[in-house]
């Protein structure tokens, strides 16, 4: 069994990422890891570059310079390969409306090529508590039980890394909170990591072991978000949240790191 | 190419089809229209012009295979939409898919809607007209598949603008085959065209497509020439548009607005 100071894989990294969309540069030079089975938070207010990330981090939009490594590959040239064990799940994003719950997942478990497909989909379906439901269309289905859909597509290929934006939005608070301690049981049991973005910096102080902090497209700080809220000197991270956002603190870049 | 990835993308449209009455609908219900607005006035011109050989052949052999070509090309553009309308197409391209594997899925489900098309419109053209294009002769079956392949040619156009200008864009799914009748003599020897307009019609392959379907109805013989020269033409589009698609995919990508469609 490794010791608790055993250092850990780098699963993903990021270096010097940029992104300029025309005049506008949208992600400044980022750099940044994720180690195996860490929640990491990305803070911050609207247009700081979170989805911009996560989107690069996935193959959705090409950077425009930096370099992103997950499990050692380079992105740009193992995508298919990478991919095959990550996954996401967005507020944004839904599944086709006039498949059944059950249907959604065989075409994910397909589409990832997981063997023991059924065997899986029953364990998903159980887990999230969709078993009753399986056999409605998505159409029919509440924001709740949408979201623990998607949740559940995102973990039909056993990932390694999943991507998370603001998976929680639509919920109320029960489901919430539920899903972020269903997040942290899957994290410890399967050592999964995840990079995640929320506006719910609650949650974000529960679920995260650290936290980067993001300001047009810098990063202003990073640490766990004990360390990031002693460097804006906050009492919590919406207090920190709200400093950056009103432009009361200019922060710096690497203010926490650990 | 891994097959699994193909076949779960072509799964979701099965999935899709199987369950939705009005989609099943609307890929029989305005082919079929057609075919009985055509046949009846095929049927009522060829009883007062006798001198037209072969009349009622000639216009529902060219509704069908016309709508074999618009078929394909709705099967890629439209298929598509399915997954931008469904908020899904993120999903998908967060997968280890690939761009080839999604092309070649569109092309199998478009492959699955001519099928239902066809069977659909060769049974009633039959049923009502007495008319049966397999009395046409295996000779026909090369022209057909140089259409379905122009269609898919079309959708991966059509496809790759509404990728780069959005939603806003989707009407050409509808449309973009239409712009190319005129010039394609469905309905029409080349010869009624302009001089022009017969110059671009030289390098249309359904053009020629049609001219050879004319000629194996009265004549028989197999046109060698204008099957050759479709295949050519048809490589050649076939070739431009998927580097058009190709070359489109990386700029929405760059510019961001890949996420945008999907979201």
């Amino acid at each position: 069994m490794p010791g608790r100071n055993a250092v850990k894989k780098t699963v993903v990294e990021v270096s010097s990422l940029v992104k300029d969309f025309k005049k506008l540069r949208a992600v400044d030079g980022v750099s940044f890891s994720v180690s195996e089975g860490e929640i990491v938070g990305l803070l911050g207010p609207n247009g700081a570059g979170k989805t911009t990330i996560i989107h690069m981090l996935l193959g959705l939009t090409t950077p425009t310079s930096g370099r992103v490594r997950i499990f050692g590959l380079d992105f740009a040239r193992r995508r298919s390969r990478i991919l095959q064990e990550v996954n996401f799940s967005s507020t944004y994003t839904d599944m086709p409306y006039s498949l059944t719950v059950q249907e959604s997942l065989r075409v994910f478990a397909r589409l990832y090529g997981v063997r023991g497909r059924e065997e899986k989909i029953r364990g998903l379906l159980e887990t999230f508590d969709l078993t009753e439901i399986r056999r409605k269309q998505v159409r029919h289905l509440s924001t709740g039980q949408r979201t623990r859909l998607n949740l559940s597509k995102a973990l039909v290929n056993d990932p390694r890394v999943l991507f998370l934006d603001e998976p929680t939005a639509s919920l109320d608070p029960d489901i919430a909170d539920r899903t972020r301690k269903l997040l942290k049981r899957i994290k410890e049991e399967r050592g999964l990591s995840i990079l995640y973005t929320s506006h719910n910096m609650r949650e974000m102080e529960e679920v995260s072991d650290r936290v980067l902090f993001l300001h047009k497209g810098r990063l202003l700080a990073e640490g766990t978000p004990a360390e990031v809220m002693r460097s804006f000197r906050s009492r919590s991270l919406e207090d920190a949240f709200l400093k950056v956002a009103r432009g009361k603190e200019a922060g710096g870049k690497g203010a926490a790191r650990p | 190419m891994k097959l699994h990835r193909i076949a779960a993308v072509f799964l979701r449209y099965f999935y899709i089809y199987r369950r939705s009455g009005t989609r099943l609908l609307e890929t029989v219900y305005w082919p079929l229209l057609d075919l009985v607005l055509w046949g009846f006035v095929t049927v009522y011109l060829s009883r007062h012009a006798e001198g037209l050989p072969q009349f009622v052949a000639f216009l529902l052999g060219a509704l069908i295979l016309w709508d074999i070509l618009f078929r394909a090309q709705q099967g890629i553009s439209v298929s598509f939409l399915e997954d931008v309308w469904a908020r899904n197409f993120l999903n998908i391209f967060v997968s280890p898919l690939t761009t080839g594997e999604y092309l070649m899925a569109l092309m199998l489900s478009s492959l699955l809607k001519i099928l239902i098309a066809g069977a659909v419109l060769t049974l009633m053209a039959w049923l009502l007209f007495s008319f049966n294009i397999f009395l046409i002769g295996v000779s026909l079956l090369p022209f057909l598949l140089l259409l379905v392949v122009l269609g898919w040619a079309i959708g991966l156009v059509t496809t790759a603008i509404i990728l780069r200008f959005g939603q806003q864009a989707e009407v050409l799914a509808w449309g973009i085959a239409l712009l190319f009748q005129p010039v394609s003599a469905v309905f029409y020897p080349v010869s009624v065209l302009p001089p022009f307009l017969q110059a671009v019609a030289r390098f249309m392959p359904a053009a020629h497509v049609f001219e050879g379907m004319r000629a194996v109805i009265s004549t028989g013989a197999f046109p060698k020439r204008a099957l050759l020269a479709a295949l050519a033409l048809d490589v050649v589009y076939l070739a431009g548009a998927l580097l058009f698609f190709f070359w489109m995919f990386r700029v929405v990508k760059r510019k961001g607005l890949l996420a945008r469609v999907g979201e």
